[in-house]
């Protein structure tokens, strides 16, 4: 099984998903993600799905899960760069991502957070 | 409505990784007949959501992919089949946001929303066998 990996920059994780995730992958990224935020205390977490193809059932019950996750730990979660034709799908597919945030890019994403905690200090 | 362009192609479900090859393979599929992107993108959503379904509630099972024609046009068919234990109740099953389990019971009848042709064939004991069709324009 592939693991995606984790990246810490200035406080915030960033996952950018690049290869087909297969159940299992989905699984080990939740978990990983937690051990990571509690570790490193990061405000944090964005998304990057400006790779992924398809966001069925499965992955798009995994940002839900990371968003309240990351919420446990006084962080938030941003997903970014989601395709034109995922975006469309997953409504027809009747999933919605709940109260998980999400920007247009990796740049809005970044800067939603920043934002954030500029406004908390 | 016929196979055309060839024999199917048959792929075995029996792990999660094989959720992701048959996702690849109705992508292969979906772009041989030249489908919009976002009709690959729905066909491929709708194929993963039942391999799933095929893998976790089925036991495991089989895919069957291939190009179909009615004359004019061409579309893609996608069948899923296992030997499991069947839906008792098609009606419930198919309804948005019931799940037996802990799912969020989209999968079938969001991919039915996702695709052109549906259909659900259960028998309680004997199996479960679904199959979608996706045409091109
Ligand atoms: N191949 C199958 N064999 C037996 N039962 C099935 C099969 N496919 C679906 N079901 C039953 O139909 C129910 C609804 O399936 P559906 O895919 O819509 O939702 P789910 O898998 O429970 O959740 P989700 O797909 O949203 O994660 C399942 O909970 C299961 O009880
Ligand atoms: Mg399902």
């Amino acid at each position: 099984m592939e693991r995606v990996p984790i990246l810490e920059i200035g406080g915030v994780l960033l996952v950018s998903i690049q290869i087909d995730l297969q159940d299992q992958t989905v699984l080990a990224l939740q978990e990983d993600l937690a051990q990571r935020i509690s570790d490193t205390g990061a405000h944090g977490v964005v998304i990057d799905i400006s790779g992924v193809e398809i966001v069925d059932s499965f992955i798009g019950r995994m940002f839900a899960t990371i968003a309240s996750l990351s919420r446990l730990f006084d962080a938030t979660t941003v997903v970014v760069g989601m395709r034109p034709a995922v975006a469309i799908t997953l409504v027809e597919l009747g999933l919605t991502l709940g109260d998980v945030r999400t920007a247009l890019n990796l740049e809005r994403g970044l800067k939603i957070l920043g934002e954030q905690r500029r406004g908390r200090r | 409505m016929t196979a055309a362009g060839g024999e199917p192609e048959e792929l075995p479900i029996a792990g999660d990784d094989d959720v992701v090859r048959v996702r690849q393979l109705v992508r292969t599929y979906a772009q041989r007949v030249k489908l919009s992107l976002v009709n690959q993108t729905k066909l491929v959503t709708a194929a993963s959501e039942l391999a799933r379904n095929t893998l976790v509630y089925g036991g495991g099972g089989v895919a069957r992919i291939e190009v179909v024609t009615d004359g004019v046009r061409q579309g893609v068919r996608a069948v899923f089949h296992d030997d499991g234990p069947g839906i008792p109740d098609v009606t419930l099953a198919l309804a948005d946001g019931w799940s037996s389990g802990s799912g969020l019971g989209l999968g079938l009848s969001g991919s039915r929303r996702l695709v052109d042709e549906f259909d659900l064939d259960t028998e309680v004991g004997r199996g479960t066998t679904v199959t979608v069709v996706k045409w091109r324009g």
